[in-house]
């Protein structure tokens, strides 16, 4: 009996969204009298930072402050219509939306702005502060502040605009099954060395290293808490969580969290990840999705360092302590007969 | 049994409050003095959502009767910034991205700030240990436990309590 160690790792690809059907998002922008924007989206923040990250996008396309925009989201009854929030696809699907209405958001913006300095729209540009000026003539220039209130109080006129992004479904050639199913795919690889006692069966994540592809990282520190966050789900999943029996048991699974086992704080090793960024064509600003990824390459690789470690082959989880216990039962019974 | 007229110190102020038989605290703060930092993820005492400090002590909501709490301090996250000005506690777990969803986040300041105020300078495992009856499903934990690391490293170079 002892504690023995072995090293395990696995490599995802990660598609992000759905494409059967479409798969759409769609967002509203309006400005405020204020010179504000408010972004209106259905599309659902679970505390992945969405709405961070949507007003980084909507900023960076009107050309204003991040802090003048207003994100409004998940009121699906009044809401511009989203498909969900999940695969991954948020970030990606409403990113995209947000960028097509903040592009018509900003050309009826620089009209406005035109008409105030007599110029023409094409020779405007924004300077991220709150500004407009004539290109290359600072001097000549008026704050969005302004621009609003010339719009609703002296020409009557809203400046807004609308996106609404769809991958249109991909028919499947009946020969070859050949299709276009995704958008983008993300990418990582993680590898995990564990710790296992075989007197009691219980195993120890003793370091988990990833490195993540996920196109042009729009919020990095963001990016880094799903990560890591995954990570802490990818050891539940692997080692504690289950709603065992399950179907079609009808009385089954844990009902509450003294029964239901989750790590705790303990239980976390250091995470140490690198991420990689190759921009994605069809992503808003080379955005991809990471948000579901990073639970799904810690868990095979737990279970391939136990294996390593035990030179057993056990291929369900949650691998708990009976689990292991079972498995080097089988192991001694097949050396002995 | 009947309704009753408990008092109690909700974050420095005076409470008179008309309990039903059986009511947690958790009821009468969230319900009754609408305090909803006070979470309620289980209500069985699993989560650590519902944390609150009475007479300083930390303590689940859900698990305390209100009638226990009849005369007591309570403080709740609320009770933590009455000025509105947020705390060094607080600051440390927004710098280091330590809330996703949010619903932890509450009990878990307040299990910090039980843990700091009576070990201003805790060790990782002590902290690990001081939220060990706080359950988080999003960030990992790391983020957490680096903002208490941090808040405490704040607090020892300020000499401010941690609230
Ligand atoms: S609500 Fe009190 S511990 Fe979960
Ligand atoms: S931030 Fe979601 S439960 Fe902790």
């Amino acid at each position: 009996m002892a504690k023995v160690r072995g090293t395990g790792f696995a490599a995802v690809n990660y598609p992000t969204g759905m494409h059967l059907g479409g798969d759409p998002t769609q967002s509203l922008i309006h400005m405020t009298p204020a010179g504000d924007f408010v972004v209106t989206m259905a599309s659902v923040d679970l505390g992945q930072g969405l709405r961070t990250v949507l007003a980084q996008i909507a900023a960076e396309t009107l050309g204003v402050p991040y802090e003048s925009i207003v994100v409004e989201t998940a009121d699906t009854d009044t809401g511009p219509h989203c498909t969900g929030t999940f695969a991954s696809r948020t970030t990606h699907r409403a990113g995209n939306a947000v960028v097509m209405a903040a592009q018509e958001a900003r050309k009826a913006m620089l009209e406005v702005a035109g008409e105030l300095l007599e110029a023409s729209p094409e020779d405007l540009e924004t300077d991220g502060d709150g500004n407009i000026h004539i290109k290359g003539v600072a001097e000549r220039s008026v704050s969005v502040g302004e621009v609003a209130g010339a719009a609703h109080f002296g020409y009557g006129k809203t400046i807004a605009g609308r996106g609404a992004y769809l991958k249109p479904p991909s028919p499947m050639d009946p020969e070859t099954g050949e299709c276009d199913p995704d958008s983008t795919q993300a990418h990582a690889c993680t590898i995990v060395e564990v710790e296992v006692d075989t007197e009691t069966g219980m195993v120890e994540v003793l370091d988990m290293k990833s490195v993540y592809e996920v196109g042009q990282q729009v919020n990095p520190d963001l990016v880094k808490g799903q990560i890591v966050g995954g990570s802490w789900m990818g050891i539940g999943h692997a080692l504690y969580e289950t709603t065992a029996p399950g179907y079609p048991a009808i009385d089954p699974a844990p009902v509450d969290f003294q029964n239901y086992l989750q790590p705790g704080a303990s239980e976390m090793p250091e995470v140490t990840c690198e991420v990689l960024e190759y921009p994605a064509e069809s992503g808003p600003y080379g955005g991809k999705g990471v948000g579901e990824m990073v639970t799904n390459g810690p868990i095979p690789a737990i279970v391939n360092a136990i294996n390593n470690a035990l030179d057993v082959r056990i291929t369900q989880i949650p691998v708990t302590p009976e689990v292991i216990l079972r498995a080097l039962d089988e192991k001694r019974a097949q050396a002995g007969g | 049994m009947e309704d009753k007229l408990i008092r109690l110190t909700v974050n420095g102020r005076d409470e008179a409050v008309i309990i039903q038989p059986l009511a947690t605290l958790q009821d009468v703060l969230r319900d009754t003095l609408e305090l909803t930092a006070v979470k309620s993820g289980c209500g069985q005492g699993g989560c650590g959502s519902c944390s609150v400090l009475v007479d300083g002590e930390l303590r689940l909501s859900c698990l305390t009767l209100a009638e226990r709490a009849e005369g007591a301090e309570v403080t709740t996250l609320e009770g933590l910034n009455a000025t509105n000005a947020i705390v060094p506690l607080q600051q440390a777990f927004v710098e280091n991205y330590a809330a996703q969803c949010g619903y932890c986040t509450a009990g878990m300041v307040m299990a910090a700030k039980a843990l700091l105020d009576r070990n201003p300078a805790p060790s990782r495992d002590e902290i690990v240990e001081g939220l060990s009856g706080n359950l988080c499903r999003c960030t990992g934990f790391a983020p957490i436990v680096r903002a208490v690391q941090q808040a405490a490293q704040a607090l020892s170079d300020t000499g401010e309590e941690a609230s």
